[in-house]
Order: structure tokens, then sequence, then C-alpha cells
């Protein structure tokens, strides 16, 4: 019989190979944000002096500014859309039966199959086609379809997680069928809600492939800001706006976890 | 409302109240008909509950039974027939509407609420005032013991805690109808047992009209006022557990309430509504109803109860003979299994005092099989 290894030996190797991975995943935000403190004008890594200047060039230049504005915009009206629509996809395939149930839902989950940009091309042919390329409505359009898959996904698995029977109890407690949504439906839902509008709205700022295609210079989001930052400028200001939103993000999704155990709707359970 | 048919042999108990029968009737159901696709849960069944009783619904998984639950509360809505509850037809009314108590088998208090809010759930939907909700919470949480839990989450109770407040919240709108569905399987053995007697207590006390959905023989007959026993969509026996267990009108009944043996006998003679069955050298005295077009001289099957077996003494008449395969030792009896060929299993149960059967029946020992009782029940071979 060979000898197998030591259980520390063990121990310590899965150790090893663990903390790989997770510095292989944290390294590209590792490289950034020290490049971000580069007092010298230029992407390099590892800085040789050490400075706050390029997060104060950062938030003072007018792109940036403005792509931001731009950004909660849309990521505003596109999540909170996104929520309600997909709040209400969710609840009828969970509730009831109905033709096509499976091509709908094909259909709401496609954006995951279909390319960002392919999107991002057929909402800017369209939107030319209707005379309102330039305003807001086709960015939150384009972003709706694009997150919607993840609202209806963690509204959906909210749902199957909920007992239906609760909901009996509530009807025979003499609860019509609109107070038992807001007094239990709703209510048991939030996490499920807040995790997915959350999901919606990093995705939504976070996305470039399609707004480039659909944004114009006055409606440019914040990544779109960067793009064509970057093909003009090569300073650490990018770095810096990188490590705002890493830490605005994590304090978020930090946030969302104490208040709404977000870990338990992502814990994605098998329905029932 | 036609006159439901309430099983063939407790008609004399419907007869009594007939008059004004929907004075005391609270939930009449009539000719209900409901399919689930294209099986048929429940197939034309009626069924009358008197005000203030405890109506248990017995049968196996799948038979209806939770079905029949369902519509009387009023999230299914039947094919056919009709649903009456305080004499008022029920039968469209959704759920909300009927002034029904629920009890699940899981509970299902709600997650987000504390105790308090829990039992105050149906009071604060019918807009009572605050205070009177509040007296009426202590109330109901003092009549199940539980006062000082209220700002516990039902998280932080025990299985016993949880189920009380489920029953304080069903109670608590002073419903016409309590209904419990599985309401003790979740618990453990001695908590189930001590839950059983205080649920009666209290059912007595309010004088609340309960259905309760079992599976459980034993549980139906210790708390049952009457037992519907369901098979396959139908009722195929009602009566007081009595009559259910000592008078089963067919073999499914008498096989699934309570254990029996079944026995090959003979059928010697029928005298009217009397038959005499001969099982070896005994004989005994079964309703003839059951055994309908049986001839003289054929075989029948004789239904015993356990309890109704006894080893026979010297100069006793013997029904059987046999070699004790397995002794049970059961605290205050004993179970003694028989080998025994007269038996349709092959197999016979026999429940003895505890003192002779450890001592006297030890495996491998030859028994004579006499019977304690001189009537019992007999059905045609199936």
């Amino acid at each position: 019989m060979p000898r197998l290894p030591s259980q520390p030996l063990l121990r310590l190797l899965g150790g090893v190979t663990v903390s790989a991975i997770l510095g292989f995943l944290l390294l590209p935000a590792l490289v950034v944000t020290l490049a971000a403190f580069n007092s010298r004008a230029i992407l390099s890594f590892p800085p040789e002096a050490w400075s706050w200047r390029w997060f104060a060039k950062a938030l003072a230049y007018d792109d940036f500014r403005a792509g931001f504005r731009n950004g909660l915009i849309v990521t505003g009206w596109a999540s909170s859309i996104a929520l309600v629509v997909g709040a209400a996809f969710a609840l009828a395939l969970d509730r009831y039966e109905f033709r096509f149930k499976r091509t709908l839902e094909t259909v709401l989950l496609s954006p995951l199959v279909v390319p960002h940009f392919t999107v991002g091309l057929g909402f800017l042919i369209l939107a030319a086609q209707l005379g309102m390329a330039r305003g807001y409505a086709v960015i939150v359009a384009c972003h709706v379809v694009l997150v919607l898959p993840f609202v209806l996904r963690s509204v959906y698995i909210s749902l199957r997680n909920l007992d239906p029977r609760l909901e009996l109890a509530a009807a025979s407690l003499g609860a019509p069928p609109h107070r038992v949504l807001t007094t239990v439906t709703l209510p048991l839902l939030v996490p499920g809600l807040v995790s997915g509008w959350m999901f919606a709205a990093i995705l939504s700022f976070n996305e470039f492939t399609a707004s480039l295609f659909v944004t114009v210079q006055r409606t440019q989001t914040l990544p779109v800001a960067l793009y064509n930052y970057v093909r003009e400028y090569a300073d650490p200001s990018m770095a810096a706006i990188s490590v705002m939103y890493i830490v605005v993000t994590a304090t978020l999704l930090t946030l969302a976890n104490v208040f709404f155990g977000l870990a338990k709707v992502l814990n994605v359970e098998p329905p029932r | 409302m036609s006159l439901p048919a309430e099983g063939k042999y407790s008609a004399a108990a419907t007869t009594a109240t007939r008059p004004n029968r929907t004075a005391d009737m609270a939930v009449e159901l009539d000719g209900v008909t409901k399919r689930f696709g294209k099986t048929t849960a429940l197939d034309d069944v009626s069924l009358l509950v008197r005000r203030g009783e405890l109506m248990t619904l017995l049968g196996p998984s799948g038979c209806g039974k939770t079905t029949l639950l369902n519509l009387v509360a009023g999230f299914l809505m039947p094919e056919s027939g009709e649903i009456a509850i305080d004499g008022q037809r029920m039968t469209d009314v959704p759920a909300y509407r009927r002034e029904i108590g629920i009890m699940f088998q899981n509970y299902a208090l709600f997650p987000h609420m504390n105790v308090a809010a829990n039992v105050g759930y149906g009071l604060r939907m019918r807009r009572v005032a605050k205070a009177e909700i509040a007296r009426r919470v202590a109330d109901a949480l003092a009549l199940i013991k539980l006062a000082g839990l209220e700002d516990r989450k039902p998280r932080q109770l025990s299985g016993g805690q949880q189920q009380r407040v489920a029953l304080a919240r069903a109670l608590v709108i002073r419903p016409k109808v309590l209904l419990l569905d599985e309401p003790f399987s979740a618990l453990d053995r001695n908590l189930r047992a001590s839950m059983q007697v205080e649920l009666k207590e209290i059912q007595r006390k309010l004088g609340v009209t309960t259905i309760f959905v079992t599976h459980d023989q034993s549980e139906a007959l210790s708390l049952s006022d009457r037992i519907a026993v369901i098979a396959e969509g139908r009722i195929r026996q009602l009566g007081p557990p009595d009559e259910v267990y000592r008078r089963p009108v067919d073999r499914f009944v008498a096989s699934f309430v309570g254990d029996v043996n079944v026995l090959r006998a003979r059928l010697e003679r029928i005298d009217g509504a009397i038959a005499t069955v001969a099982l070896g050298a005994a004989r005994v005295k079964v309703p003839s109803r059951t055994l309908q077009g049986a001839a003289s001289g054929s075989i029948v099957d004789l239904f015993v109860r356990p309890e109704e077996l006894r080893p026979a003494e010297h100069g006793a008449a013997v029904a059987a003979d046999g070699i004790v395969a397995a002794q049970s030792y059961q605290g205050g009896h004993v179970d003694l299994y028989v080998d025994a060929p007269a038996a349709l299993s092959g197999r016979v149960l026999l429940r003895v005092p505890r003192h002779e059967g450890m001592s006297l029946w030890r495996a491998g020992a030859r028994i004579s099989i006499a019977l304690a009782v001189d009537e019992a029940i007999a059905f045609k071979p199936a």
C-alpha cells in the first residue's frame, strides 16, 4: 500500500493552493491599487514614490464627474426598472402555469448568452431608427435588458425558497391577497429583492461594451469615460478611480450582507 | 342540499340529528369532487361535521384527506359539489373570508414576526383595536402556556413551542372551524403524547369544531369524537373510534385502523344478521352483512385484533396452532409473533400480559391459540 502524505503536509498544501488562488484573484486589484498611489505620471508597477494626487485629479476631472453622474442616473433607473419587471416575471414564472413558459424563461435569460456588443449594437440601430439615439432612455433600456436575468434569478430563487404555506396561513387568518403580498410575501422577499437590485446596479454601473454603442459624449457613463481617457492619457488617475470603485462596492456589499443576509440569498440553493 | 350519504352504517347517528341538521352542523360537504388533471383526488364526498366535534380524517397518504382539508379551508375549489360552514354556502368564498383557523404540519409561523405579531396577525387583518389585540394575544398565550415569550422569533422556539404559537394564532380569531394538518408528526414521541392531550383539552374547553387530518390510526383513535376513514378519494367509514375499530365495514378499514390478524376460517351458517364462523375447534359469531353471497362451508377471512387472541388454556377450544417466532417486550404487555398456517400472512400477532409472555412463550415454543372473544368480523376472501 503506497504511503499517504501525512495530514499536516496535506493541510499545508491545501492552504498554499487556496492562498495562491485567492492571490491570483486579487492580483489585478492589488496592482491597480499600488499603481494608484504612484506619484509619477505613468502607470507603472511597483511605484517608486507615493502620493494621493491622482485621486484628487480623478475627482476633479470633468469627464469623470459627468460620467459618474450619468452612471448613477442610468444605474438608478435601469436597476430599479429591472427590479420591478424582473420581480413580476419571477412571480409569474413561480406561481402560474401557462403556455410558452419555458420559452419566456429562455428569452428572459438570453442576455446571458448574447454578447453585450450585440445588444449594444442592436439598441444603437433601433434608437437611430426611432430618432432617440441621444438620450438616457436608450441607455437605460439597454441596461435593463442586460441586468434583467440577474434580478430575475435572484428574486426567483427567493420565491422558490418561500414556503407557500406561509401565504396560505395568512389567507386563512383573514388577509386578502394584497395584504398577504405586503405583510408576508414582500417582507420575506426583501433579501432577494435587495440583492437583485444590488447586482443589477453593480453590473449596470460597470457595463462598458454595450454602453460604448449607445452613449454619446454628453451621456457617457464612467466606464466609457475611462475608456476615452485611456485612449489619450495613461496616468494613474484611472487606477485611482478603480480603487475608489472597489472600496465603494465592497462597502455596499458588506452593508447589504449585514442588513439583509445577502450571503444567504447568493448561496444558490437548489429549488425545493 | 340533499341528505348526504354519510357512510351506510352510521346512518343511525345521522338520522338522530336530521330535523334541524343545518343548525347543528359546523361543516357540510355535499357531493364534493376534486380532480387534479386526470386523477380524482376526491370523488363525490359528502360529510357532516357537528358543531364542537373533533372529526378526524384518517387515511393513507394520497387518499385525499389533505385535499378535503384544503377544500374546507378554501385553498382549493371543488369541481362539483357544495361546501357550507355554519350553514352558509362557502363553495366559492375565498379562504380569507371563511373564518377558519389552520395549523400546518410545519406550523408555517411567519419567520419575520415575533410571537406576539404572529398570534395577533389575524386580529390585525380584522382591524381590531390595538388594545383589544394586546388583550386577546395575551389571553391566547396564557391559554397555551407561553406567556412571556411574546418577543421571541419563531426560530428561537422549540418545536413544541412553535406548535403552541401556531395553535394560538389559529384560535385567537375565534374560528368557526379549526383545521389541523398532521400537526403532531414533526414532534418526538413524548412531546407528541402530551401535545395531543393538551390539544384535546383546549379543543373541549373552547368547544371549537375541529377537523384533524392524520395517517396515524392510533392518534385518530385516541383523539377523535368521530373518524372518517378515507381511501382513494372516498369515505369508507364514518363513526366513533370504537365503532370504526370494532365494526369496520370493509377489509380496508379493518386492516388500516389498528393491528389485525387475518385468519382463514370456515363459514358454518348464516342466521339472519348473525353468521357463525369456525376457526379450528373454536366458534365465533360475526355480522352476516359483510358476508353477503358467501355459501355455508366456504372459506372466509376472519379479522381478529391481537388482544382478542390468547394462548389456549387447558380444555379451551383451540382456534389455531403455531410456533412462537419472536416476542417483543412492550412494557405493559408482550407482543408474540406466531408462525401459524391458519393466518393469511402465515403469521399471527398476539398481545399477552407481560409476566406470562416473557417466560412461557419464548421463541420456538409451540403455542395453541384461543379466541378471547365470541364476536368478531369476517369478510369474503379478497
